[in-house]
């Protein structure tokens, strides 16, 4: 993938440099993320995390994977000034309490749609399947474990 | 050396004030909490989100502030927003899948309640055809079976 820093730069300071108040060099880790049109996207970030730490994580990660990483953060920066108190992990609490009311309804659809089949009554489905509805973890995605909340949504941390 | 200083100001190197925004939420026993804190936030950052915060809700941010910090740092290019990302997406499929189900019980219900009406329709047929208590039939309601030989 071709640098950035071989791209002809604006002659206009990028969105950090400008809140930074500093000079917006060519090779201006900020500038092809931060556009100088968008001014409130760095805002968000630097409030947030600070321009030294999103600079590290940039630094971090691969080049074809900042934009990315940048997007990411200023959802992460939005949601946290949107609720200070939760940030994103609000967000995550309510889907998975959203994931657990469809996992149930799937449950009683099955059941129902097994009725109707005439497989089983209700009551035996229900029987055999309903300790899905207390499943400690609905996620197939690895170390899932590692998620704060447990089937009643309390938080736990590592 | 104070020994009583919490694990943010024993990052920091500095005295552990009494006041100290950080030493409820940080104890000096889990430095990896704030280390964590730190390097995604900055201290400076999280005293001020905490400072803007009443004293009962501090515990949850700072809480969820680590949280966030872990997933950042297990996952630098989308932190938590991936567990977001993901669970959208299994909430899309899941309401997918029901709406299939929905509709499969629709469609049988829909067959089941066409069955139960053409029943009912054979069963009416049978007591206004018997006689009345004297022997007569009641032609009024006689219905004709051989229609349903056509």
């Amino acid at each position: 993938m071709k640098s950035y820093q071989e791209q002809p730069r604006s002659s206009s300071s990028c969105a950090a440099c400008k809140f930074l108040k500093r000079r917006c060099t060519s090779n201006c880790q900020f500038a092809p993320y931060f556009r100088s049109d968008e001014p409130k996207k760095f805002a968000k970030v630097h409030k947030v995390f600070g321009a030294s730490n999103v600079s590290k994580i940039l630094n971090e990660v691969a080049e074809d994977q900042r934009e990315d990483t940048v997007d990411s953060l200023v959802y992460e920066a939005e949601v946290r000034l949107r609720d200070p108190v939760y940030g994103c992990i609000g967000a995550i609490a309510s889907l998975q309490h959203r994931m657990v009311e469809l996992q149930r309804d799937l449950i009683l659809a099955r059941a129902r749609l097994a009725s109707y089949v005439g497989h089983c009554s209700l009551s035996s489905f229900l029987d055999d399947h309903g300790g899905l509805f207390m499943a400690p973890n609905f996620l197939d995605i690895p170390e899932s474990n590692s998620l704060p909340f447990d089937q009643f949504g309390r938080f736990h941390f590592p | 050396m104070n020994s009583g200083r919490c694990a943010a100001c024993k990052h920091l190197r500095r005295r552990c004030p009494s006041d100290c925004v950080f030493s409820p939420y940080f104890p000096a026993n889990n430095p990896r909490r704030f280390a964590y804190v730190h390097k995604i936030y900055g201290a400076s950052n999280v005293g001020k989100i905490l400072l803007d915060l009443p004293v009962n809700r501090r515990a949850e941010a700072a809480d969820s502030l680590y949280y966030e910090a872990y997933c950042r740092i297990k996952d630098p290019v989308y932190g938590c927003v991936g567990l977001i990302t993901i669970l959208h997406q299994q909430i899309h499929n899941a309401q997918c899948q029901l709406a299939r189900i929905q509709a499969e019980i629709g469609a049988l219900s829909t067959q089941s309640q066409s069955e139960v009406q053409q029943f009912q329709q054979v069963e009416n047929v049978g007591p206004s055809f018997l006689p009345d208590q004297n022997g007569v039939p009641n032609s009024t309601s006689f219905y004709d079976l051989s229609t349903w030989f056509d």
